[in-house]
């Protein structure tokens, strides 16, 4: 199947930030990480590791009200139907669904790339590629 | 089926409408209940108070309490003040914890006699809270059938005539859906309750509720299968109840602490996901996983429940029926609920009845229906397991009911009460599925010995007695009813505790309070008669709290956590019994902790046990029962266990089995077996609160709070 997703470089990645305030700043109007589909995450003063979705289709099924579709190798999340029962979250093999405090509905990337376009260290990237169906 | 929603439509005719204004949830509840009366065509709201909240919580309680204040102690299940009833709980409605879409339906049955409730999953009660209502309560009876359409998007109910509609389930349901959803995505934001054919014919009547399936683009429909509940409304010339409610979100019960709830719902979903698979197999099969598990304890009900086990049970276990469910992929009847242990055949071509040559979807089979109507009957086909399943549904009857009472039709035929002269011409042979289902389908005619068989094994046995002369204490024995309820689908007969667990059962002999048979029987936990009545205590009390909250009891202890087997209390699963605390507490805001919520449901326990008395039940002798399901009731059962009763008679009774006729066996098992079930009856009213006939005392319903001048003045009168 084709799959559209952000790739990351944790080698790369100097913790700054940028691409959570864009993500959050675009979909919220807020710079908040816990409103990011992507996150930086600090494993030491210059280490860091890149958590966001690959695209992996996982949750597709298991939506009772089919708010998550799939379109051109992305996996879209439909907030206008869907009733936030996080059963996506629970089932995401990557742990990349993301909850934050008194939303309703989960944040996933979309691959929309507006975090690459932020990112100083060029630790981010979309790419598009065929991957086996058996993820 | 051919027909046209605008054809159906132009024959409505509008008896009454009613506007009211749109409020949100708060805390769990809407703090308001719905009245209609279809004689009068009255509509009106009625507030929930806080004293009603502090003593019957919702649910059940709810509808009990409703239904108490609409009848009297001479209503019967047909007369005017009855009621049908329907209510979720503070906690129903919510999608993140597994399991919480519960509705549950109270009426006075017309098997037996008294309150039944019977809890169903589907959309209606979820989108009935939300429309506005903690329950609907529907008195008196309409003149020509009527639907009965609930808008919670603009706050308008409407009563209207619907002569056209079809009245059997399958086509009925997806009738009202295609009539009230203008697009597809709006048929989720529909569900319907509806009966059928079968229900206006018998008294094993059940209750269609359902909820729109978006892969499978149709209704589903989960049945509030127990004690009537589709005979009443029927007979209420109700058609159908329709409920829109299009703006559900995870949020709406506007809870004290959405946080926790999010993160408790979180946690049961991950362990539901990564257990699941190698546990119960909920989402692989459903409840159909149970029917070799009980077929190698030796529990599985057999032949009326005469063996717990047959060698052809492998050819209806879940793995043939797995061959047959088409949907691959999580399939539950409310949002959110991970187990998912919906399931369905599609495209099944029917080779019977009305719809015959038809391809339609069956949901199921749950376990019940595999057994009742499979094992129990000596069936072993899967495919006529789904036919039977399929039009017991559409027709709305109670595939339990109707399980048990032709097992006990097939019993009398072996023992020569029926013959063809009695019954029209059917042969009722163990395994005869073809004349299995013909008898369904005169049911779904009103006609011939479906007449006599659907009034259930009660009424059976009184009609056996009565026309043939048939041996009144042989059909008392075998015939697997208590209370006037058909037994569901255990065999309780080395298991004393569960015997009493049927026995003892309010509503009649079913599971839902209690499922003790591994416990005694198996691993042997509860030895001693104290040990017994604990269990009838707390687990009772436990389970029915699931019915006040509007919750399913599935995910609860049908799947466990990794480490419950090292707690203290592993058959409690005190983990999850924490979340539950923690869900109703984040979204009542309430802070109870596990002990009120026993003292919660035991409120509602001994109101429905004094409701029964108030009907003229609810005392020692109504918690007698069959002793087939205590034990050996003649020399061939006797035999097929032989070894194990041998044994008990000389451990338990000192009696040297050597040299005794079976039939000199089969008497001193039995009146051994008899006064055991007596001594549990008393160590089990004791634990309760209650004296020897079973009544609750004033001094226990005032200490748990349930003394209301109503209830003491109906205890009073039998103390």
């Amino acid at each position: 199947m084709l799959v559209k997703y952000l790739k990351t470089y944790d080698d790369k990645c100097i913790g700054c930030g940028l691409c959570m305030t864009a993500c959050s700043t675009l979909y919220f109007k807020e710079d908040n990480p816990e409103l990011s589909a992507i996150k930086v995450i600090k494993q030491t003063e210059e280490d860091f590791k890149l958590e966001v979705c690959n695209q992996c289709t996982v949750c597709v099924a298991e939506c009772p009200t089919q708010a998550l579709t799939i379109n051109k190798g992305v996996v879209y999340l439909n907030k206008n139907i869907c009733i936030g029962c996080y059963a996506c979250v629970a089932v995401c093999p990557t742990n990349t669904m993301y909850t934050y405090h008194l939303g309703v509905e989960p944040i996933k990337c979309n691959s929309c790339g507006v975090c690459v376009k932020e990112c100083p260290a060029d630790a981010l990237e979309i790419v598009t590629e065929e991957v086996s169906d058996e993820l | 089926m051919n027909y046209n929603i605008e054809e159906l439509k132009a024959k409505h005719k509008l008896l009454a409408e009613y506007k009211y204004e749109l409020k949100p949830t708060m805390r769990g509840y809407a703090n308001r209940t719905l009245y209609i009366n279809i004689s009068t065509n009255e509509i009106k709201e009625k507030r929930v108070t806080e004293l009603m909240k502090e003593k019957f919580i919702g649910g059940k309680g709810f509808g009990l309490k409703l239904l108490w204040d609409a009848v009297n102690e001479n209503t019967k299940w047909n007369s005017e003040e009855n009621e049908i009833n329907i209510a979720t709980g503070p906690i129903g409605g919510n999608t993140n914890y597994a399991g919480s879409g519960k509705s549950i339906v109270t009426t006075i049955s017309p098997l037996t006699e008294m309150p039944i409730d019977s809890n169903v999953g589907g959309y209606f009660g979820p989108y009935l809270k939300f429309s506005g209502f903690d329950a609907l309560e529907i008195q008196g009876k309409a003149k020509n059938d009527i639907i009965i359409y609930i808008n919670g998007d603009e706050g308008i109910i409407r009563i209207f005539e619907a002569p056209e509609e079809e009245i059997d389930s399958h086509v009925l349901s997806e009738q009202l859906v295609e009539m009230f959803a203008k697009t597809e995505r709006e048929k989720l934001y529909i569900s319907t309750v509806t009966a059928g054919r079968g229900s206006e014919n018998a008294y094993i009547g059940c209750l269609n509720f359902s909820y729109y399936d978006l892969r499978k683009k149709k209704p589903r429909l989960k049945q509030a299968g127990r004690g009537g509940t589709g005979t009443v409304f029927r007979d209420k010339k109700l058609k159908a109840l329709v409920v829109k409610f299009s703006k559900l979100k995870g949020n709406l019960n506007n809870p004290a602490d959405l946080k926790k709830l999010q993160e408790v719902g979180l946690k049961l979903h991950k362990e539901i996901l990564e257990l699941d698979d190698t546990q119960n197999r909920m989402r692989q099969v459903g409840t159909a996983h149970l029917v070799e598990i009980m077929d190698e304890y030796d529990l599985l009900p057999t032949m009326n429940y005469k063996f717990g086990s047959h060698k052809d049970a492998f050819k209806i276990d879940s793995s043939v029926f797995k061959k047959y469910f088409t949907q691959n992929q999580p399939d539950g009847c409310w949002y959110g609920c991970t187990m998912a242990c919906a399931k369905a055949v599609e495209h099944f071509t029917l080779k019977t009845g009305p719809y015959k040559g038809q391809e339609v979807l069956v949901d199921g089979p749950e376990y019940e229906t595999a057994a009742g109507c499979g094992s129990n009957l000596g069936i072993f086909n899967p495919e006529t397991i789904l036919e039977i399943n399929f039009y017991c549904d559409t027709y709305g009857l109670d595939t339990i009911s109707f399980g048990t009472m032709t097992a006990f039709i097939m019993e009398c035929w072996e023992n020569g009460i029926l013959n063809k002269e009695r019954t029209g011409g059917l042969d009722f042979t163990w395994g005869n599925g073809d004349d299995v289902l013909e008898l369904l389908h005169q049911i779904g005619r009103g006609e011939g010995f479906g007449l006599i068989a659907g009034k259930g094994t009660r009424k059976m046995k009184d009609y056996f007695e009565k026309e043939w002369g048939a041996d009144r204490k042989f059909m008392d024995d075998i015939g697997m009813e208590a209370k006037g309820l058909e037994y569901s689908e255990y065999m309780t007969k080395e298991s004393l505790a569960m015997q009493g667990g049927y026995g003892l059962a309010l509503k009649g002999p079913q599971h839902d309070e209690a499922w003790l048979i591994f416990m005694d029987m198996v691993n042997n936990q509860i030895p001693t008669f104290e040990d017994k009545a604990e269990a009838l205590h707390y687990f009772p009390m436990f389970r029915t709290w699931f019915s006040l909250q509007g919750l399913c009891k599935l995910p609860w202890n049908d799947v466990e956590p990794a480490n419950n087997a090292e707690t203290d209390e592993p058959n409690k699963v005190p983990e999850h019994v924490q979340n539950y605390v923690d869900i109703f507490n984040a979204i009542t805001g309430k802070n109870i902790d596990k002990e009120e919520l026993i003292i919660q449901s035991e409120r509602v326990y001994n109101f429905q046990r004094v409701f029964n008395i108030r009907m003229g039940k609810g005392t020692r002798e109504h918690d007698r029962i069959p002793y087939r399901s205590v034990g050996p009731v003649t020399a061939e059962e006797y035999e097929s266990r032989k070894e194990r009763y041998d044994k008990q008679l000389k451990e338990k009774l000192g009696v040297n089995s050597e040299g005794k006729s079976t039939d000199e066996k089969v008497k001193i098992l039995r009146e051994f077996r008899e006064k055991e079930y007596e001594k549990l009856m008393n160590a089990a009213y004791e634990r309760r609160g209650w004296n020897n006939n079973g009544i609750p005392t004033i001094e226990h319903l005032k200490k748990i709070g349930m003394d209301l001048p109503e209830v003491i003045e109906i205890v009073k009168k039998h103390l």
